[in-house]
């Protein structure tokens, strides 16, 4: 019980710190500063990226609207304008900055923004797989072993690595071409959670939905991740 | 609000540029020359820095001491190749490389603290007012040791560092402003001693880097070497000298090949001179601009490789780049603008000059930073990749390089053993796999509360700030409580040995101040010997004998003064003879004031008759 009471109090306590003004204790209406006294206020940091960036939790993105808003956000709290300022102003400008950076690079890469998003979302997605399946992990393992024998043999001056280059090569362009498709069919994902996303009222139909297109993205993402490695792997060695 | 100034801290030369209403200006030297050689010699008079110290270098080789940006945030194994071109000793301690000079060593960012001092100087003889508040640039490519230890020699040097800033942005910020420059742009800066690219787009005001890449390992300093070795070669050849145990004539030698170098930027052909050791005879032969650029075209390549990273981190092709600028001395070499124009599609320019665009750029940062430009903003990236070492000494990423700065990252760390107090940190920064293969930054330990095994939870934040420099702080989770963290640099100054060197530099400061003090006394009792002298030769008639006997003797006096270490007693010796030469200052005056007017009415009546 007094557990319980304690928690809530803390509670009303941080909603309270978020909507005061630090500096003259009044309410801040202002977005980023506060209305009464100008002072630059703490972006919270419990806010997702895309709250950040004033943007819908939506998966296409106008870059060139969100460079924009970047922008203007750095004018507001990059420490460059902060110099002159108080220690509390320029501790805030810095971790706004930071925050905001951090946001940005996020969302600017779809393939970051679609695994932020999985991420985010990750408490509403069931039973997801977190490995690869069988025949693409059967597939990187056999590549893993020629890679061994060219480096191998490669050591050895007088070995003929012709025709194994051949081949790497050859699985190289394969590989590159899968993961060509494999972001092709993401970005197909990212219509049909837009789609589902922008409904007001979300029905049983709708949920589910959202949770099989986030557990697709995230297997989709999760093998990308293994085929860059080794396509990655592939180029080091063999070029 | 007080002037913050812009400094362009470079291998071979310095700069320092100011505000001048809305236009950065550079502030020239008495010989009106922008450019203050990184060079100090260290003279039984004190310390000498810029063109007077660079006369040193073949004089006084041991002890003068030039490129010491190279050893900036370094230790004596990074730079063991180099080690034999250098004439003076170098040894390490405490991760931080030291330049034996007689019997004192002096830690690289003492050196540069020196170099900034006498920067610091002319502006202020300059500008009228004193200077406290500065922005310096360091190459785009420094990594966290290097930039602190140039917030470093800031500090000794009596500065406050508000920024530290990489060079091709300050470059862009003076294209930006200057030129108008808009779109995307790639900074190729060649400078004495570091490569840097950086890639930049410039849009309404922000210029925001993209990626940025480099080689602090090379400049104008290695191609100097690699011209400087065919003549080393040459000689040993011919007259079976070897050149490299003669300390002074290696420093002719670098010399030579510089200003050979620059010769033939302009020219095709040049004859390279050199006075061999101990007399004997001279060294002789012609260069060609085909011959040098056959000599430097590996080095000048080795660039372009940093340039393509550059790109594709940027994902970016050369026919998405709208402008290519040249930054840095060695641009001016016809090889390096050709195989910038072939790999960039495009031919590279450079409207503003290349020697002075860097402190120019960081005078207009520092006007952004004291609230005098408010449209512009620079949104720079950390260069390289930061991570902490784990188990196996394999390195876990935090920051990514080119992330824009500043930038944070948070990690969580428990205990593995009941009871445990505390985990210690190695943080690294670099691109590859193992810890070992990356360059160490810094250690610290975390405490942790005496707990079950995995229990404590301590949040670290590591967090780049603005000048690319690493800040780290911790919390522990369960209790909120914040904790200090005492970071020890691998390559760097403590702190407590920064402030040791402030007081040091103080100390110096008297030090020079006293041999300065010297210095004027004898210049002056020199001229006033060799002035009573001469006019003794003129209106020795004037004098009784007495008077005579009396300014002989003290002159005598002074003579003898003038060559002890005692400016007090030289000053003393100086008023005895302003004493008992009044007199004959007086009878001369009166002649020569006579002499004068005669003068003037002839001077007159010519005026006259030309005027007629």
């Amino acid at each position: 019980m007094d557990q319980v009471a304690k928690v809530s109090r803390s509670r009303t306590e941080l909603q309270m710190a978020r909507s005061m003004c630090w500096h003259c204790q009044s309410e801040v209406a202002g977005e980023y500063f506060c209305e009464q006294c100008v002072k630059v206020q703490p972006l919270s940091k419990d806010q997702d990226y895309f709250t950040c960036l004033g943007l819908p939790r939506l998966l296409t993105i106008d870059t060139n609207a969100l460079e924009n808003k970047f922008y203007e956000m750095s004018r507001s709290f990059h420490p460059d304008f902060y110099q002159t300022k108080t220690d509390i102003e320029r501790t805030i400008s810095l971790g706004n900055s930071a925050l905001l950076n951090t946001a940005y690079r996020t969302l600017k890469d779809p393939v970051q923004r679609a695994e932020y998003l999985v991420r985010l979302e990750a408490g509403s997605v069931k039973e997801i797989r977190n490995h690869p399946p069988a025949d693409l992990f059967e597939e990187i393992l056999s590549l893993q072993d020629d890679l061994e024998e060219f480096r191998a043999a490669s050591s050895q001056p007088s070995a003929d690595l012709t025709q194994l280059q051949a081949k790497l090569q050859s699985d190289r362009e394969t590989l590159e071409q899968r993961q060509r498709e494999m972001e092709s069919r993401l970005f197909d994902l990212f219509e049909t959670w837009d789609r589902v996303q922008i409904q007001a009222q979300p029905t049983e139909s709708i949920r589910s939905k959202k949770e099989s297109v986030l557990k697709e993205m995230r297997e989709l993402l999760s093998n990308r991740t293994y085929v860059r490695n080794i396509v990655n792997d592939l180029v080091a060695t063999v070029g | 609000m007080t002037r913050i100034v812009g400094i362009d801290l470079g291998t071979t030369n310095s700069l320092i540029a100011y505000m001048d209403g809305t236009t950065p200006a550079v502030v020239p030297g008495r010989n009106g020359r922008t450019m203050v050689p990184s060079v100090v010699a260290m003279t039984d008079n004190g310390l000498i820095v810029g063109d007077a110290a660079k006369e040193h270098l073949v004089r006084n080789p041991e002890r003068t001491i030039y490129s010491v940006k190279r050893f900036m945030g370094k230790g004596l194994a990074d730079v063991q190749s180099e080690v034999p071109y250098f004439p003076y000793t170098l040894h390490e301690q405490g991760g931080v490389i030291r330049i034996r000079i007689g019997d004192k060593s002096y830690s690289p960012p003492q050196i540069s603290a020196m170099i900034l001092k006498e920067l610091k100087q002319r502006a202020e003889g300059h500008l009228g007012e004193s200077i406290t508040k500065a922005v310096i640039t360091v190459p785009a490519y420094f990594n966290d040791s290097q930039r602190q230890a140039t917030k470093d020699a800031g500090m000794i040097a009596g500065l406050e560092v508000l920024r530290i800033i990489n060079e091709p942005t300050a470059a862009s910020l003076a294209y930006g402003l200057q030129e108008r420059t808009q779109g995307t742009i790639a900074v190729y800066d060649l400078g004495g001693g570091t490569f840097d690219i950086s890639i930049l787009k410039l849009k309404n005001g922000i210029f925001e880097v993209l990626a940025t890449n480099g080689d602090t390992h090379l400049g104008g300093d290695d191609l100097d070497r690699v011209i400087g070795d065919v003549f080393a070669k040459d000689i040993r050849d011919q007259y079976g000298i070897d050149i490299v145990l003669h300390a002074d004539d290696m420093q002719s030698l670098r010399l030579e090949a510089e200003r050979v170098k620059i010769r033939l930027s302009d020219d095709f052909k040049t004859t390279v001179t050199l006075n061999l050791p101990n007399g004997k005879g001279q060294y002789r032969r012609d260069l060609t601009r085909d011959q040098l650029e056959e000599l430097t075209l590996s080095l000048i390549e080795r660039s372009l490789g940093p340039c393509r990273l550059a790109l594709k981190d940027a994902g970016l092709t050369p026919a998405d780049i709208d402008e290519v600028v040249l930054v840095g001395g060695s641009t001016r070499m016809p090889l390096v603008r050709r195989r910038v124009e072939a790999l960039f599609g495009k031919p590279p320019h450079s409207n503003l000059n290349p020697d002075e665009v860097v402190a120019l750029g960081a005078a207009i940062q520092a006007d952004i930073l004291s609230g005098g430009t408010t449209d512009m903003l620079l949104l720079d990236v950390t260069p390289l990749s930061l991570g902490i070492e784990t188990m196996g000494g394999v390195v876990s990423s935090l920051i990514r390089r080119n992330t824009t700065i500043p930038t944070s990252a948070k990690e969580m760390f428990t205990t593995y053993v009941d009871g445990q107090t505390s985990v210690d940190i190695h943080i690294l920064q670099g691109e590859r796999e193992l810890a070992g293969d990356n360059r160490s930054l810094a250690r610290f330990q975390l405490k942790m509360p005496p707990l079950p095994a995995g229990v404590p939870r301590i949040e670290v934040t590591f967090l780049i700030d603005a000048n690319g420099i690493l800040n780290v702080s911790a919390r522990d989770v369960r209790t909120g409580s914040t904790q200090s963290v005492a970071v020890k640099p691998s390559y760097g100054l403590s702190d407590d040995e920064v402030e040791r060197m402030i007081g040091e530099s103080f100390k110096f400061a008297a030090e020079d101040f006293k041999a300065r003090q010297l210095i004027e006394a004898r210049n002056e009792a020199e001229a006033i010997i060799q002035a009573t002298d001469k006019a003794l030769g003129q209106g020795k008639q004037l004098l009784t004998t007495g008077e005579l006997t009396a300014i002989k003797s003290s002159l005598a006096a002074l003579d003898t003064a003038r060559l002890t270490e005692d400016h007090k007693a030289i000053r003393s010796r100086i008023q005895a003879v302003e004493k008992v030469t009044h007199h004959f200052a007086e009878l001369l005056m009166d002649t020569s004031l006579k002499e004068a007017l005669q003068n003037k009415k002839l001077s007159e009546m010519t005026e006259h008759s030309q005027g007629a």
